[in-house]
């Protein structure tokens, strides 16, 4: 199953991902015989095991090249939300769009160009960076991005500046996706005491094709810096995606992450958070809404290296027909990480009787001076809050609607940018809606 | 505006009321006294249509329909509220959407355009000066942490809102300090109209002082025991219920 892939790595001489800069050529060799080496992950591999990747591992998949076909910007409005300055660079099938793009007014100090244009001309400040934070031994789909990824979006804010206007990478798949895979690659990096929002969204102009993305995104935060990253995933519901969000934070950081997830056949997310230092603060929510047959899994590691740090986690979920969600939380805490206060919830609605929940918390402390909790409940909707509502005139499907709605608003509230928390919002009711 | 007629009803293997008659007239005040566990939230709750109980007998009817037959989204359009003896939390919704939501659910179902919510608060406003609240209520989560006080005064001003034909008041005195139960109070006698009726579920007769009742009723083991005016909550005030139970000698 991997030979497909070397073949394509050895063959792409002249292509895009030959191209890079020098430093750039062993990481990818490095990262390609290590996914030769390993292949895709199997049913042993515990990290993989509730994780039904076959139609992955099985397909034949060719390498997405951009699109043919004229695309209109009207043809993204429904995906486009906030305001008309936000910097939005776009990637039609895994290849950057410049026309559809638009870089806004940016603060003296900020970089926001595509990956390949980041290579050719910010090689030097990237190096220390890409592919620095994800290990290509953390998994077989990480490696394989390192060794082919081609283009993503790079985010670079230098200390001090506040970006006070989001950042929004947009991956868009077309008709033309079908059979496809993209490897999109992005990095953030925030400077020292710098402050930054940025927007990755996954959608498909196609909404009934199978196609697959595999991207990776870095994050950097470093001492004193915030960073509002907010993940949006509404790829096809026909599609593959798995995707690894790594990231570092250094002394007195900030990081809040939004992951919210909603398409996909087999969709995973998984987000590792290191905490390098003192006096780190890491909020982690999440939200999915499955339906049909859909399987949406999301893994979550935490790593508390050091002493006085706060990470707080919630992952909501809100399934229906057949589907499935799965959700594992690690989070290790090291012996020197005293005072660690760590807490992590997940929570999830069953609308049918159909659905489908593996919910696995799984703490590993090692300090004895800390405050770590975590909980995990399987539910459906209270009868008597709908009987509340519907005391109050409310038919039936509009108060089932509005608990629902109430319980992932509990979790999207938690978005500090409130374009972004409206946007979210509004694609929670749209779903709802289609019941 | 209201018959009950032997209406008993069930929770499962339980009967709970047990032979009901009750007649409610357009403007009057009823107030329905009793022992604890006597089936006053019952009764409250059957008229709301709560699917927990099963009428097993007797009929109900509201301005001439049959009240049973509708579903409780349906009473609510009809004009039925029942305030609730303990009003439920839903957190992630704002008391302003909640709200909103009902007020339109019922514009709607007599054919009326819904409001949006700048419209609304208009409207708000006014109904929170009749509760002598701020506005700062509205957008936190529907009785969510709410003190005990502050979700029986949220209920009157849903009530205030929804403007209902027939209003059932369950223990809303009950967990109110002494100014809230003068807020509450004068809250209800405000909306009261001619075309409207309000049944009070109340222990004290301290908030019969305020809402003054045509007709006291005591209801024991779910039945209507003794009824008459006014005078007969001060009478149980001072005697309880035990020359009632005894009275009509019903085992407890
Ligand atoms: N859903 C239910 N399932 C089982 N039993 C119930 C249910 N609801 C009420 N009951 C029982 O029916 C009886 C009447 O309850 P109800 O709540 O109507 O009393 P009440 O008169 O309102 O009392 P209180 O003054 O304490 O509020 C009680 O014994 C109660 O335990
Ligand atoms: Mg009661």
């Amino acid at each position: 199953m991997t030979e497909p892939f070397v073949q394509e790595f050895e063959a792409r001489a002249g292509t895009a991902t030959a191209d890079g800069p020098e430093w750039l050529e062993p990481i990818r060799q490095a990262a390609m015989e290590r996914f030769a080496r390993s292949g895709f992950p199997t049913a042993r591999d515990e990290e993989w095991r509730f994780t039904p990747i076959g139609p992955i591992v099985q397909g034949s998949w060719r390498a997405a090249s951009g699109t043919s076909g004229e695309l209109g910007r009207e043809q993204l409005d429904s995906f486009i939300f906030g305001h008309p300055d936000w910097t939005t660079l776009v990637f039609v099938n895994g290849v950057f769009h410049d026309a559809l793009s638009s870089v806004g007014p940016l603060p003296g100090g900020v970089r926001v160009a595509s990956l390949a244009e980041a290579l050719r001309s910010d090689g030097a400040s990237i190096e220390c960076h890409l592919a620095r934070h994800a290990p290509v031994d953390g998994s077989p789909f990480t490696a394989l991005n390192t060794a082919l990824m081609r283009e993503g979006g790079v985010v670079l804010v230098g200390a001090g500046v506040d970006l006070d206007m989001p950042v929004h990478l947009l991956q868009v798949s077309t008709a033309e996706a079908a059979g496809t895979v993209a490897h999109p690659r992005n990095l953030i990096v925030v400077e020292r005491g710098a402050r930054a929002s940025v927007i990755e969204s996954y959608v498909t102009l196609a909404p009934g094709r199978s196609y697959w993305t595999n991207p990776v995104t870095e994050v950097a935060v470093a001492a004193g810096a915030w960073l509002e990253h907010t993940r949006i995933q509404r790829e096809s519901e026909a599609a593959f995606h798995v995707g690894l969000t790594q990231v570092d934070q250094a002394r007195d950081s900030h990081y809040r992450s939004f992951s919210f997830a909603m398409g996909g056949a087999l969709a995973r997310h998984n987000l590792h958070v290191r905490l390098n230092d003192e006096n780190i603060e890491s909020l982690m929510y999440g939200l999915y809404l499955t339906r049909g047959e859909q399987v949406v899994d999301n893994h979550t590691a935490i790593y508390h290296d050091r002493p006085n740090c706060r990470s707080w986690e919630v992952y909501k979920g809100i399934l229906d027909g057949r589907s499935r969600a799965v959700f594992n939380g690690k989070v290790f805490v090291q012996p020197e990480a005293q005072k660690t206060d760590a807490k992590q919830t997940n929570r999830n609605l069953l609308l049918s009787d159909g659905a489908r929940v593996d919910t696995k918390p799984q703490l590993e402390i090692f300090a004895d001076d800390v405050k770590c909790t975590h909980g995990a409940t399987v539910g459906r909707l209270d009868d008597l809050a709908r009987f509340y509502a519907r005391s109050r005139g409310l038919s039936t499907s509009a108060a089932e609607r509005l608990l629902t709605y109430a319980f992932a608003a509990e979790v999207a509230g938690e978005v500090a940018l409130v374009p972004v928390r409206e946007e979210l919002d509004r694609l929670v009711f749209e779903r709802l809606g289609s019941r | 505006m209201l018959e009950i007629k032997g209406l008993r009803a069930t929770a499962g293997d339980t009967e709970i009321l047990k032979g009901i008659d009750l007649t409610v007239r357009a403007g009057e005040v009823h107030a329905v006294m009793g022992p604890n566990g006597s089936g006053k939230s019952t009764l409250a709750q059957v008229l709301a249509g709560h699917p927990a109980y099963q009428v097993t007998g007797g009929s109900v009817l509201y301005q001439g329909r049959d009240l049973l037959e509708l579903e409780p989204e349906e009473r609510a359009q009809a004009g039925v509220f029942l305030a609730f003896q303990y009003p439920v939390e839903i957190p992630g919704v704002t008391n302003a959407y909640f709200l909103r939501a009902a007020y339109n659910e019922i514009r709607k179902s007599h054919g009326l355009e819904e409001v949006d919510s700048m419209d609304f608060l208009d409207i708000l406003e006014d109904k929170l000066k009749l509760v002598e609240w701020e506005p700062e209520i509205m957008s936190r989560a529907v009785n969510a942490g709410f003190s005990g006080g502050e979700k029986k005064r949220n209920e009157i001003l849903q009530m205030a809102v929804l403007e209902p034909k027939l209003a059932i008041l369950d223990e809303t005195d009950s967990g109110l300090d002494i100014d809230a139960l003068r807020i509450v109070a004068s809250g209800v006698n405000k909306l009261r109209r001619p075309d409207s009726a309000t049944i009070v579920v109340t222990h004290y007769q301290r908030l019969l002082n305020y809402i003054v009742p045509d007709y006291v009723h005591v209801l024991s083991n779910g039945r209507i025991v003794k009824s008459g005016g006014k005078e007969l909550a001060l009478e149980l005030e001072a005697r309880g219920y035990e020359w009632l139970e005894e009275a009509v000698g019903v085992a407890s």
